[in-house]
């Protein structure tokens, strides 16, 4: 397996280079270090509290919303080669390139087709027939066109937990982004759900760059290629997802994933 | 077999039934006072507005354009009225409904903690005036500042009245739609400043829509206030019947109608006396015909997030 893994042309997306993060004093992550590959999947995980959603929120620069945040060290985003942290970068410029899922769904209310529309119309993208095209082509990107295609027009918070999660995928699609950050996406959702949005996490890879963070460590295992293993803000063990699994380098992984940790 | 005696200890204890049944007994009281004085009210209005309408026919009240209930020639048209109540308060509104909804966005959405809280307590007391206060204020401040720009405005008139209502009414809007705006769960505005959305574009196409029901309620009450608002106008808009569409000149409003007879010495019983009670009848009715609408609002728009 590592050879086929190895045989790959990898090519770095994002890098943290000793990135801390702060909540106003207390230190939420110390000093990580890791690499985002390119149209692969990336899994973090580790238990409650290790700082894996902080991690996670750093990406596109959500931590910049609230008071007393702050940022130490540095994620390159390639290609640019620039510190996406950086005071001169503009988060909603960040935003624009990496999207973001979260754990609860989290649909506007709005209708069906203005959800998925609307990180284009908040970059001015007005054209209706744009638009149509644009929403059609992410509500299957996002396996829900068949469903809702009779009812773009209906009030997103009808739909299921498990639609309404893969409405917010669609929209996440609609602006052709690099790079999604998922966050713990199927958290909220029961096992057929949570299944579907697997497989849908599984065929985007082909068009983006994919970091997820997950609670639940088989589904680790099911999607990404590569795993980071967290716990108390620091990264215990990055590597491809098979090595972490099958033989971890180190001792604290290891019981965590055989469930003697955690 | 079980015994039919019940053990001792099980037993029911009467006083403590009858606590809770006095107990029980004084809410109950105390919930059918409000209910019962609404329907008193309804009650008298009626009984009264209906010795009015046997000696004025619906017709006329509804469509004659004089209101002078009080001469030898007397014409009953509540329109001349109405016409006050509804420019005074649209003048009002224009004030009262932009102004409300920019506070209450620039509170919920852009202003730091701790401004925000030390803005609404000063804010929630512009609706603690008296509003005789706000009265005067119109009548000697807002009106002569009017009169430097139209130097034709009558001392009394709505513009400047309504102006004032306005501003009265500003911190019902702001509070109860900035309320409206936080109890928007942060995982929304998330969602939207995750797609790259600015602050202003999340306040205004993610956060006033999902707040849209609370917002309506506030625009209600604000419309409402207006209405049913008397000192400002008394004060400040002059008081004589005027049938007009014209801010700038004096008119009576329903509340004031009703102010300025009840304070003179009507005979019981007297057609004038009746006119008390019709007036107050179509204020009533304006403001359930406002409750009804922003209770359609609200179950419309039932916060589904």
């Amino acid at each position: 397996m590592e050879t086929t893994a190895n045989a790959e042309q990898l090519v770095a997306k994002a890098q943290a280079q000793n990135l801390s993060f702060y909540y106003s004093d207390y230190q939420a992550l110390k000093s990580i270090n890791m690499t985002v590959h390119e149209k692969k999947v990336t899994a973090l995980i580790g238990p409650s509290g290790c700082g894996k959603s902080t991690l996670l929120r750093c990406f596109n620069r959500m931590h910049d919303l609230y008071p007393g945040n702050r940022y130490e060290g540095g994620i390159r985003l390639h290609p640019d080669n620039t510190d996406l942290l950086s005071p001169d970068v503009d988060p909603i410029e960040v935003r624009m390139r990496i999207s973001m899922v979260f754990q609860k769904p989290n649909p506007f209310p709005k209708s069906i087709y203005e959800n998925v529309a609307y990180g284009l119309r908040v970059r001015g993208v007005n054209k209706r027939v744009i638009l149509d095209e644009k929403v059609e082509e992410a509500l299957r990107d996002a396996a829900l066109w068949d469903e809702v295609k009779e009812r773009l027009d209906d009030l997103a918070s009808n739909l299921s937990g498990g639609q309404q999660q893969r409405l917010c995928i669609a929209r996440a699609l609609a602006t052709e982004p690099e790079m999604i950050l998922f966050d713990e996406p199927t958290s909220a959702l029961d096992p057929i759900a949570t299944a579907n949005i697997e497989e849908l996490i599984s065929e985007l890879k082909e068009k983006v760059t994919i970091l997820i963070v997950t609670h639940n460590m088989q589904q680790a295992a099911r999607v990404s290629d590569f795993t980071a293993y967290m716990y108390l803000g620091e990264l215990v063990e990055f590597g491809a997802t098979d090595q972490i699994f099958i033989k971890p380098q180190k001792k604290e992984t290891e019981d965590y994933i055989t469930g003697r940790f955690g | 077999m079980i015994p039919a005696t019940t053990s001792a200890r099980l037993k029911k204890r009467r006083t403590r039934h009858l606590r809770e049944r006095v107990i029980e007994g004084v809410l109950f009281l105390a919930a059918s006072i409000s209910v019962f004085t609404t329907v008193a009210i309804v009650y008298i209005l009626v009984k009264e507005s209906v010795v009015f309408f046997q000696q004025v026919p619906l017709k006329d009240f509804l469509f004659d354009t004089q209101w002078t209930p009080l001469f030898d020639d007397a014409h009953f048209g509540i329109v001349v009225l109405l016409s006050g109540t509804v420019v005074s308060s649209v003048v009002a509104l224009c004030v009262a409904i932009p102004l409300g909804t920019i506070i209450a966005i620039y509170l919920s959405e852009f202003a730091p903690f701790a401004l925000r809280e030390l803005a609404k307590p000063f804010l929630e007391l512009l609706g603690g005036v008296p509003t005789i206060i706000y009265g005067y204020f119109a009548l000697i401040f807002v009106t002569p500042l009017l009169q430097k720009i139209y130097p034709d405005l009558p001392g009394f008139n709505l513009l400047s009245a309504g102006l004032v209502m306005g501003i009265m009414i500003i911190p019902y809007v702001s509070s109860l739609s900035e309320d409206a705006m936080r109890a928007v769960p942060m995982s929304l505005r998330e969602g939207s400043y995750a797609m790259g959305a600015t602050r202003l574009q999340t306040a205004l196409k993610v956060v006033m829509p999902a707040a849209t029901s609370g917002i309506a309620s506030a625009y209600i009450l604000g419309i409402s206030r207006a209405v049913g608002e008397t000192m400002i106008l008394a004060v400040a808009a002059g008081m004589q019947p005027n049938l007009t569409w014209n801010p700038l000149e004096p008119a009576a409003t329903v509340t004031t109608y009703i102010v300025q007879v009840a304070l003179g010495d009507l005979p019981h019983g007297s057609i004038g006396y009746q006119t008390i009670f019709v007036a107050g009848l179509s204020l009533m009715l304006m403001t359930l015909m406002l409750n009804i609408v922003g209770h359609i609002l609200r179950k419309k728009y039932r916060e589904a997030y």
